[in-house]
């Protein structure tokens, strides 16, 4: 199951999540007794530290021989988000360091951005 | 299907040694049972709505719990290859026992080099070697611990593979987790590997004694890794020197007995 190319394994954790993309996958799959998987709808936030083009190269060698093989990964990106400590104000940030948009405090939570998981599956 | 990462390799790659035994792999188990009900063709959605890494964090919380119940203190150290925390490990061990009990799980790619530096601390050691996995999972903790055997009000020790970006998602069922930057690195490390700093809780500045030599601004470093995780508390330390190695002690004390 796990004879890939040594050059995709160089490809740190997109591998691994890959695998354990396709794992969750299949299992769904045995549990629902269908014959092929269409599409995975996945959630991965903008702080997910996922890179996608890494993930869906990945996932290409992680599915081969597997049911889920063929199958097409619709990403849905989740935009970040962060709070401030100070003022309670909610606001869209780019990275892990922010600055809160009103009073400018740099006490900033980030409360959404970081999911990485398979909403869905399409199958037949 | 293997979940170790990096994975071309069989799950049996990843070896768990004491220092001076031949490596046993231990392989997962593959419980896969086949059923055949009744194929349908119609295209359809089912609701899945798991975690990606649901197995792994499952493990984690498992390996919390049993940390938990018997009230062993577990660190998970993460950071570059080559920051010291291998050292750091030595000199901790060496002023906490034999008053505290000890024990320490080395991840590397390759080699017991790491564990039987620690060995000779005394402390019980497993190293886990993870062939081309890039960090430890929960389950290689797991089944380390069934190896170490760990006594009851003792502390864990992790020592993660060197590697500032994969670790950093991957839960173990620590407490917490230390990140080590060391002076001979850039103080802008944290912006660049921002994850690995966000997930720490602690972060030690190590090669303190160094600093005269390199171009390395300590109060940069924290700004820069405040910036990202304005919850760090910080340790500057020379690992090998023993420079403010007495608060680091005394900060792990205090989280023994709290």
């Amino acid at each position: 199951m796990c004879n890939f190319p040594l050059k995709l394994s160089r490809l740190m954790h997109e591998m691994s999540i890959a695998m354990n993309i396709v794992e969750i996958v299949s299992a769904t799959v045995q549990k629902n007794h269908a014959k092929k998987v269409n599409s995975i709808d996945l959630e991965i936030g903008e702080l997910a530290g996922i890179l996608v083009d890494s993930l869906t190269f990945c996932f290409d060698a992680a599915c081969k021989g597997t049911i889920a093989e063929g199958a097409v990964l619709n990403i849905n990106e989740i935009k970040a988000l962060g709070k401030c400590l100070d003022c309670d104000n909610e606001f869209p940030v780019e990275m892990y360091f922010a600055i809160c948009s009103k009073c400018g405090g740099a006490a900033v939570d980030i409360i959404q951005g970081k999911e990485l998981a398979i909403k869905s599956i399409n199958v037949d | 299907m293997c979940d170790t990462c990096g994975c071309s390799q069989p799950p049996e790659a990843v070896t768990y040694r004491k220092p001076g035994e031949d490596p046993h792999g231990h392989t997962h188990d593959h419980d896969h049972p086949h059923s055949h009900g009744q194929h349908r063709h119609e295209s359809r959605t089912i609701a899945v709505e798991t975690d990606v890494l649901a197995k792994n964090n499952l493990i984690a919380a498992q390996n919390r719990g049993y940390f938990d119940a018997k009230n062993i203190l577990t660190l998970n150290f993460v950071s570059s290859p080559g920051s010291g925390k291998t050292t750091l490990l030595e000199k901790t061990i060496q002023k906490l026992t034999p008053k505290h009990k000890i024990a320490v799980i080395e991840g590397d790619q390759q080699t017991l080099r790491d564990a039987e530096r620690i060995e000779a601390t005394g402390a019980p050691v497993i190293q886990v070697n993870t062939g081309k996995g890039c960090h430890l999972d929960a389950d290689m903790i797991h089944k380390s611990l069934h190896e170490l055997s760990l006594p009851d009000n003792s502390i864990l020790f992790i020592e993660n593979v060197g590697n500032l970006v994969c670790p950093a998602l991957f839960d173990l069922g620590e407490a917490m987790k230390v990140v080590v930057i060391s002076v001979t690195e850039g103080e802008d490390k944290p912006q660049k590997y921002p994850h690995m700093f966000d997930a720490a809780d602690i972060c030690v500045i190590n090669k303190t004694d160094l600093l005269p030599y390199v171009d390395f601004d300590v109060e940069k470093c924290r700004q820069y890794a405040l910036e990202v995780n304005h919850h760090l508390k910080f340790f500057e330390v020379s690992a090998t020197k023993g420079d403010g190695l007495n608060d680091w002690i005394s900060w792990v004390k205090e989280l023994v007995s709290s």
